[in-house]
């Protein structure tokens, strides 16, 4: 399956990667040799086979409804590259 | 989407300048479960708080983190899963949705998307003229609230506060079911009275913990769904009435007008009572879903959800069909009655060994009425119950009149007390000793000569001897005795 | 390389507990190396020295007390990958920059808790992404190995490629690593080292800077077997922090081992046997399997029919999971922020400038297969592979007790020789992949040279949690293959 390079900036925008032309054009033919190759898997048979939700069969545990975490907020903002009274700070974001 | 959707009563049709139009509604309901810690998190689910202080390092998404889940956020939406008479699913999946924003601080989502939690329910909503609406729930699902950015402070720059991210949210969907902005209104009171009997949310709507995304579109009726528009967090009741009227109101127009509804988001400003379209919304929309490699699938048993049941309190519709049968109320009154636990709670405790139907009415008169003057909610009322139910009872035996106990409960609210005691203590006992009545009948008679003379003509005039003498007795004399002896001496019939 | 820096973990340990030399000491020793080798093997991105001193004096306090744990005194690597309080942890990641978390990860603190020292952080591919060490923010950590006669630089594999080759070099006792495709047994394997794998859940994820979560999974690299025992068994548990890891005692490895394999029976998969494998490695396989057989285990051949099926699987569901893991690093609460126009240009730029091309491709792939309409075509595909392949593991497992194959496609490469493939990188991974994709424990152990005299590796995979009966086996094929002797050193 190869990509078009609309499709490559595309999902660089979804993953918030800019991308200038030369990476486009090379990411485009990278992604299309990868997306090429993982094709062999459908070779595969896998009508009614079930997608794998735990390699470990195992139930969920669950935790008590209890607050042991949190007033730590120099903590949460200690490596925040620009906070101010415990907000991090970012460009305006508009609605 | 579901072709079964019922169809809009004429009444409800909006009028157009090319014929009619019946609007579609559907509502998203995020409400807040209650809850002492997040969904994934210990830290405190807590409204409010200094910025970032409700956080742990889970909600700031650092590096390693995992989510563990609060077991009670689960119960909680069992229970209201039950409440909402939906099916309950032994096992769903967390996925996580996948987008950027700066209160989203793990640029994920962890919601629940292709198995949830709870499916299909039904909630019930009466109509003004005693028309029950059933409009169907889609599902219920497990959710992360975000956090907050606050835009308005500066200029170029947003500032992000993540104490809510994290907290426990349940998704509740329901079907298309709704034809006008009352039945949305309806149905968002309904949810809220359902969810504060469960105790699964506190139905707060100023603090943001219950807020309605609206799906608004319009068609001709009979014709196939029109494109929808999603009017995102609508924080009240009211708002969502609004948004609907405008924004169904803005879709005709632009129909009408030869134009075409393109869906998208929008937002409800309160301020002008309009919707408009989202900036931030307006790329394409692709998620991303994948079930939470951190999460296993969440399980539990049938008798798990079954103890749950079992342990439900009487729920709104239930308790209203049961004020109706055992205690003799109209479904209006009952219908009153039951919209808060604790007004109904209240109710029954009045009624208890008292007749009902006085119960009610002093309960929805005087006391709502009273309530409402001030501004008081129903659990700080100055009035007990027992004190309502004393005073009902000295009017039942006889010891007041009706219009001194409306005094006596002006003096309860405003002051307190035995109802007894301060009937007894301030003389407001009714006077039914016939000698002082007649006394009084003869003061009044003697004073107004013409007065009497004319009454013999004209009997209507016995209404202001007795107004006379209840001033003259202040208020306190027996009406049915003085009216009795009235009659007599006047000479009537 | 010192006398008190040739010692393994176990000897330094019974040393320590007779007083022949202190911790700071064994420590000291230990930093001493460091200083010496690192500017040519660039094995450790930051070196913690005083912390290192302070851990080591009260080790001997406890030692002098008479109160030491099972590794008390045990100077370790920590790969970066691992969260630790107060230290460097970029995950070798420019995105990452200056990030000094507030935390302990639960598998350091364990360390901690038996006693261990703490050296310092790790060299690894950037975000454990890559075979070869070579995607690192800090620049490529080198195998201290290289083919006789020739002074080309080698890989030390990847992406614990520091923790294996500081193992190798002697930079500490034992390091830890993370494995989420082969990154503990394909480093160790060309190194030269001992690296397990266990059964995923075994250990905590808490704390790990976390790569692909379905996969991922903490490991130590050592020496010889019973090191690498003695670690794992300080490093496992259960966690209520991380749900998928398993409320199930952790044995005690160390005491396992020695034990006779006589009556095993161990699998060959004969799907391991791909084209064009090399004669070496081959023969290699060959002769693990007549060790075992001397050891009294019986072989047995099976069959995994979905085994070619799992490189390819993997390269969807691990770079999905990656996508969405690695959204978190968007310059708003930690690491690298580089402005922009608006806050999307300041995302793009951040994650431009702060991913390398590797992590930024394979974000991309994983992005793709999630994205609107590709997801069953992808993803869901992939995952209902993987329960084939988890499937084939179960019913070989019913009539084998482990099996054997090769840890590596081949021995250390060059550095260069296959970064402009990245497809024939992923191929390292050929052997090792299907153990990640069905959660199994695998080992990696010094098995031989090839011809250019560079270390081989076998692996042998185990049911899950059978952690213990691999280790008896491991240390079969340690004894039948003689102790492995340090890289010549040339630094
Ligand atoms: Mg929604
Ligand atoms: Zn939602």
């Amino acid at each position: 399956m190869s990509v078009d390079e609309a499709t490559v900036r595309r999902i660089a925008r979804l993953a918030r990667i800019a991308v200038n032309d030369e990476e486009a054009h090379r990411l485009q033919g990278e992604l299309s040799v990868i997306l090429d190759w993982v094709e062999q898997l459908g070779e595969v048979d896998t009508a009614g086979v079930e997608p794998m939700t735990s390699v470990i069969p195992m139930v969920m545990k669950k935790r008590d409804d209890v607050v042991s975490d949190g007033a730590k907020a120099d903590d949460v903002v200690a490596n925040a590259p620009v906070s101010e009274d415990h907000f991090f700070v970012v460009p305006k974001v508009v609605e | 989407m579901d072709e079964m959707v019922r169809s809009a009563p004429k009444d409800k049709l909006i009028k157009g300048a090319t014929g009619d139009w019946e609007v579609i509604i559907g509502l998203e309901v995020h409400a807040q479960v209650t809850s002492k810690s997040k969904l994934f998190s210990p830290a405190s689910a807590e409204y409010g708080g200094a910025p970032n202080d409700h956080v742990s390092l889970i909600d700031a998404a650092m590096p390693g983190m995992l989510p563990v889940i609060n077991e009670e956020c689960v119960r909680q939406a069992i229970r209201t899963g039950l409440g909402l008479k939906a099916r309950i699913n032994l096992k769903s999946v967390f996925d996580r949705k996948n987008y950027f924003y700066p209160d989203l601080p793990q640029g994920y989502q962890i919601s629940q998307f292709k198995q949830p939690i709870v499916g299909e329910g039904v909630v019930y909503l009466d109509m003004a003229e005693g028309e029950q609406i059933a409009v169907g729930i889609e599902r219920l699902h497990l959710e992360q609230d975000a956090g907050k950015s606050i835009h308005d402070q500066h200029p170029s720059l947003s500032y992000v506060d993540l104490n809510r991210s994290g907290v426990a949210l349940m998704e509740i969907v329901s079907k298309p079911d709704m034809r006008s902005a009352d039945e949305a209104k309806a149905y968002v009171t309904k949810l809220r009275t359902i969810l504060r009997y469960l105790g699964t949310c506190d139905g707060n709507m100023e603090e943001g913990s219950m807020r309605a995304d609206v799906n608004v579109s319009v068609r001709r009726p009979g014709e196939p769904l029109g494109t929808r528009c999603e009017i995102k967090n609508v924080n009240s009741i009211r708002f969502v009435g609004q948004a609907i009227d405008y924004e169904a109101r803005r879709q005709i127009d632009v129909i009408e007008d030869g134009g075409t509804i393109s869906q998208e988001t929008r937002l409800f400003d309160s301020r002008s009572g309009q919707t408009r379209s989202m900036r931030s919304k307006e790329e394409a929309h692709d998620y991303r879903y994948f079930p939470d490699p951190d999460l296993l699938p969440l399980e539990f048993d049938q008798p798990y959800v079954d103890a749950l049941a079992a342990a439900l309190p009487e729920l709104p519709d239930e308790k209203k069909a049961r004020f109706v049968a055992d205690f003799g109320l109209s479904p209006y009154d009952a219908g009153i009655l039951v919209g808060e636990r604790v007004a109904a709670d209240y109710f029954e405790q009045v009624a208890q060994g008292r007749d009902a139907k006085a119960a009610a009415n002093w309960v929805i008169n005087e006391l709502f009425g009273r309530l409402n003057k001030d501004g008081v909610d129903i659990v700080e009322s100055p009035v007990s119950a027992a004190q309502l139910g004393a005073i009902i009872d000295l009017v039942a035996s006889g010891v007041i009149s009706g219009k001194i106990a409306k005094d006596l409960f002006e003096i309860v609210w405003s002051e307190g007390g035995d109802p007894a005691e301060i009937v007894e203590s301030r003389g407001m006992k009714q006077v039914t000793d016939t000698g002082a009545i007649e006394k009084a009948i003869d003061e009044v008679m003697a004073a107004n000569p013409d007065k009497v003379a004319q009454a013999k003509e004209k009997p209507s005039m016995a209404g202001w001897f007795v107004g006379q003498v209840m001033k003259a007795t202040g208020g306190k004399a027996n009406p049915q005795a003085v009216n009795a002896l009235l009659k007599d001496k006047l000479g009537l019939e | 390389m010192s006398e008190l820096t040739g010692l393994t973990i176990a000897a330094a340990r019974a040393a320590l507990e007779k007083k022949e030399f202190s911790a700071l000491e064994l420590t000291e020793a230990y930093l001493g190396e460091i200083e010496g080798a690192n500017g040519a093997l660039n094995a450790y991105v930051a070196v913690t020295r005083d912390k290192a001193r302070d851990m080591a004096r009260a080790c001997d306090e406890r030692l002098a007390r008479g109160e030491g744990r099972p590794l008390e005194g045990i100077p370790l690597g920590i790969k970066d990958l691992y969260c630790t309080q107060g230290v460097h942890a970029q995950a070798c990641s420019h995105v990452l920059d200056g990030f000094l978390p507030r935390y302990e990860s639960t598998v350091t603190a364990n360390l901690w808790s038996a006693g261990a020292v703490m050296l310092g952080k790790l060299n690894m591919d950037e975000f454990a992404m890559g075979s070869s060490n070579e995607t690192s923010y800090y620049g490529p950590a080198i195998n201290p190995w290289r083919a006789s006669g020739s002074e080309e630089k080698l890989v030390p594999g990847g992406s614990s490629g520091g923790s294996a080759a500081a193992v190798a070099a002697r930079l500490c006792a034992g390091a830890t690593a993370t494995d989420t495709g082969g990154s503990i047994r394909q480093p160790a394997a060309l190194t030269g080292t001992v690296g397990i794998k266990p059964t995923y859940g075994r250990c905590s994820r808490w704390g790990i800077v976390a790569f692909a979560s379905s996969l991922d999974q903490a490991g130590p690299i050592a020496r010889t077997v019973r090191d690498a025992a003695m670690m794992l068994g300080a490093m496992a548990g259960h966690d209520a922090k991380d749900t998928t890891s398993v409320d199930t005692p952790v044995p005690d490895y160390a005491a396992a081992l020695g034990g006779s394999v006589k009556g095993m029976r161990i699998g060959i998969p004969r799907e391991y046997r791909i084209d064009g494998m090399s004669a070496e490695i081959g023969a290699l396989w060959d002769k693990g399997i007549d060790w075992l057989k001397a050891s009294g285990a019986e072989i047995v051949e099976v069959s995994l029919p979905h085994t070619k099926y799992a490189l390819p699987a993997y390269y969807i569901v691990a770079p999905a999971e990656a996508s969405s893991n690695l959204a978190r690093y968007d310059g708003v609460r930690y690491g690298l922020r580089v402005a922009g126009d608006d806050i999307i240009a300041m995302y793009e730029n951040s994650r431009a400038a702060g991913f390398g091309a590797e992590v930024k491709r394979r974000i991309m792939v994983g992005t793709y297969v999630l994205s609107a309409g590709y997801y069953d075509a992808y993803y869901l595909k992939a995952q209902q592979v993987r329960t084939l392949i988890k499937r084939d593991f179960d019913s070989a497992f019913e009539k084998v007790d482990a099996l054997l194959t090769p840890a590596t496609p081949n021995s250390a490469f060059a550095l260069g020789a296959m970064t402009d493939d990245p497809i024939a990188m992923y191929l390292n991974d050929v052997f090792t992949v299907t153990v990640n994709m069905a959660g199994l424990p695998g080992i990696s152990v010094p098995a031989g040279f090839d011809a250019r005299g560079l270390p081989l590796g076998l692996q042998l995979i185990g049911k899950p949690f059978d952690e213990a009966n691999l280790f008896r086996l491991a240390q079969a094929l340690e004894d039948a293959a003689g102790e492995t002797p340090p890289a010549q050193r040339w630094w």
